[in-house]
């Protein structure tokens, strides 16, 4: 007892020394980086203006942080790491994976009631829009790049090239032929998975670093195209007008015959929003329902054993060639399907939108998810994008850094710090382990069987 | 004499201008255990890759069960019931043992998965409560179980096995090599095999190679190689033990 409280004395004194000389070390460093600031005055003189309070603000941030981690950061890892890494799973996790995902489903389908509720008919746009219709897009296209990366193993940083076809062949085919949503949502996935086999013909023989390069080069190629067939794209300007998906032939505007007048109901920005909503969620729900399915199947099972051995997989009479194709177009697919979605939602598409780092995002939300697991890609998806979105609502760090200070700017940085957080938590994703695909059935009828042959 | 079920004839393997093979004639009939050994780096392991069609033979032939296989890719090889246990075990680490085996059964008959699981657990009892277990956490010897379990749900007319004693205790080599003679004499199985442990497995083998260099030097029956004096100094030396 005694010696326990001395003990903890002791740490807390170590890790306020600690704290205190971190606080010194970033008050000397981001003394003459943060404390002061060059300005020009009209004249083009240079003055010297300090920045005190933010000056002691990171330096306050930076102490505690410290504090923090010596005194609960520190000691919780250590323990992690000497516990034997099987204790823990299997006691909370069967509960929670039993109601965790119906939970989940029932609240995604809720969540634009819940937020009317809340906020009212015009508040609730902004909400359903960023956090509900942005962030359901990024978990679809994780969970589309997950059949590439996570099951098959392909290592594609391009994936954004499919996202992109998808959203032209949406854009041109609306605005050329006047062709409904329903008809051009499957033919863009279609598309898209066309492309996505013309990607995997050439890159059918490489792995790893090689395969991410050649799709890399592949996914900028789309977006040059995009840029400089300015007949076909209309360039950097981008395509607009584009028409927006209908709901059994009724449109959302505010005409006699739109979906408000029909329903009987006053109009709002916010049944479009709705229906939106609904449909990529709809859309999300698709891709893990194949998902899953397919994991089941051999051609899912063949993916997956593609990621472990491919020698293997060729021996075992496995063709690896229509695995991989499978994959690209598969994951294709489900990009082409979530492009058109976004070319309909934005009624105007730019290459602009379809740049590398959309795919690093992508990639990062299927690493950080944990590889080929699809809770863990939503997950993902809720934090590494609701927490950029949140971002635009801290209005109140303005009173501290000061009104020029936009938080959305620093959304790489929190990405960034947010990804290096999860890496050394968890350095295989948030979900690493796999669910197999086959169990508990077959291994009872065989278990009964062979224990009473007395093979055991 | 009926035709073999594999003949090799005179096949040359280059992996770049390097010649690994240089005219290999060797032929497996049905029914038997045929043995190859050879010192390290022989080409053992890269004729049995070759007869799998990766890396291709770039000259001679190889026939397997009447037909020609020498340009067909090694995917169809294996759909013609020819699996291979491949050195280095190549189990899918991330999945469990009772999805590796599902994998093996990808050429074999779905009707008769249940029948044919049954039958490698059987001979395999240490695999059985290892079914959910995940592949990469076996140790070497289930392994090796495994390997050579996953090639038999295949249902195959010949079995390749590379080393399948490589790293393993003398205890799990001998369950391992019973299990093979089991298969051959109850199941028919013909098997051709690759060894380091010249002793048993020339004892276990109906018939045997000798591979130097890229060449077959030496062949006969088990029995006879085992009592040649240059086998027995090249390969047996302290191997008895
Ligand atoms: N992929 C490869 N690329 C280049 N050379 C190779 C390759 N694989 C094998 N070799 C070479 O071919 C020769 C035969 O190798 P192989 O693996 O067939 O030998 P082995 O008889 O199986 O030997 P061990 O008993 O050690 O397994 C060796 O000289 C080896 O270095
Ligand atoms: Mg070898």
């Amino acid at each position: 007892m005694q010696a326990g409280s001395q003990d903890r004395r002791v740490e807390l004194t170590r890790a306020l020394r600690d704290a205190g000389v971190t606080a010194l070390l970033a008050f000397g460093l981001f003394l003459p980086l943060i404390g002061f600031e060059t300005q020009q005055n009209i004249r083009n003189e240079l003055i010297l203006t300090t920045r005190l309070p933010l000056l002691f603000t990171i330096v306050a941030i930076v102490g505690v942080g410290r504090l923090v981690y010596s005194l609960a950061l520190d000691p919780w890892l250590k323990q992690r790491t000497m516990r034997p890494p099987q204790a823990t799973p299997s006691a909370w996790r069967a509960p929670v994976a039993k109601w965790f995902i119906p939970f989940s489903i029932g609240f995604v389908i809720a969540y634009p009631i819940i937020v009317v509720a809340i906020k009212g008919l015009g508040g609730a746009v902004k909400w359903v829009d960023n956090f509900g219709i942005q962030i359901l897009i990024y978990v679809m296209l994780g969970w589309g790049l997950n059949i590439v990366v996570g099951l098959a193993g392909l290592l594609d940083l391009g994936y954004v090239a499919f996202y992109a076809v998808g959203a032209y062949s949406y854009a041109l085919l609306a605005k050329t032929f006047g062709f409904s949503f329903w008809i051009l949502l499957p033919l863009a996935g279609l598309l898209s998975s066309f492309w996505g086999i013309l990607l995997g013909f050439p890159v059918l023989r490489l792995r790893g670093d090689y395969l991410a390069i050649v799709t890399l080069a592949f996914g900028e190629i789309i977006r040059i195209v995009l840029i400089n067939w300015v007949d076909l794209t209309n360039g950097y300007a981008g395509i607009s007008g584009i028409p927006r998906p209908t709901f059994f032939g009724i449109s959302f505007n505010a005409n006699d015959d739109g979906f408000a007048a029909v329903f009987g109901l006053e109009f709002s920005p916010i049944y479009r929003t709705i229906f939106l909503y609904y449909l990529i969620l709809a859309l999300a729900f698709l891709t893990a329902f194949v998902t899953v399915r397919l994991r089941r199947l051999p051609v899912g099972r063949a993916w997956e054993a593609l990621r472990e051995d491919e020698i293997a997989c060729r021996s075992l009479g496995i063709n690896t060639t229509n695995t991989k194709l499978t994959a690209f177009a598969m994951g294709a697919m489900f990009a082409g399907f979530a492009g058109s979605f976004f070319a309909a939602r934005q009624g105007f598409v730019s290459p602009e939108s379809f740049t590398f780092l959309e795919s690093a995002t992508i990639l990062s939300i299927v690493v950080l998810g944990g590889m080929g697991s699809q809770i863990g890609v939503a997950i993902a998806a809720i934090v590494m994008i609701g927490g950029t979105e949140i971002m635009r609502e801290l209005d109140f760090l303005k009173q501290i850094f000061g009104s020029a200070f936009d938080p959305t700017q620093y959304r790489m940085l929190l990405f960034g710090f947010a990804m290096v957080l999860i890496m050394i938590w968890k350095p295989r994703g948030l979900i690493s382990s796999r669910d197999p695909s086959v169990f508990l059935k077959e291994r009872k009828s065989i278990s009964s069987d062979l224990v009473k042959e007395g093979h055991g | 004499m009926t035709t073999p079920l594999l003949t090799v004839r005179g096949v040359k393997t280059f992996y770049g201008r390097v010649m690994a093979l240089k005219g290999v004639d060797m032929n497996v009939n049905d029914g038997e255990i045929v043995t190859l050994i050879g010192a390290n780096g022989a080409g053992k392991s890269t004729l049995m890759m070759t007869i799998c069609g990766n890396p291709r033979a770039r000259e001679g032939t190889i026939e397997f069960a009447g037909s020609d296989i020498t340009q067909l890719p090694t995917h169809e090889i294996a759909r013609l019931k020819l699996a291979q246990a491949p050195e280095g075990r190549r189990i899918f680490s991330r999945m469990t043992v009772l999805e590796n085996l599902q994998m093996g059964a990808t050429t074999g008959a779905p009707a008769e998965f249940d029948r044919d699981l049954e039958r490698v657990l059987t001979l395999f009892p240490r695999l059985k409560q290892r079914l959910n277990q995940r592949g990469g956490t076996l140790s070497g010897g289930e392994q090796q179980m495994l390997a050579i379990a996953r090639a038999l749900m295949a249902r195959p007319r010949l079995l390749l096995l590379d080393e399948p004693s490589l790293g393993l205790a003398p205890m799990i080599v001998r369950q391992i090599f019973d299990a093979i003679k089991a298969l051959n004499a109850e199941d028919g199985l013909t098997v051709f095999l690759v060894e380091q442990n010249a002793y048993h497995a020339l004892k276990l083998a109906h018939r045997g190679y000798v591979m130097v260099n890229g060449l077959i030097t030496l062949s006969g029956s088990g029995r006879e190689l085992l009592e040649r004096p240059e086998i027995k100094q090249a390969y047996l030396e302290g191997g008895r033990a």
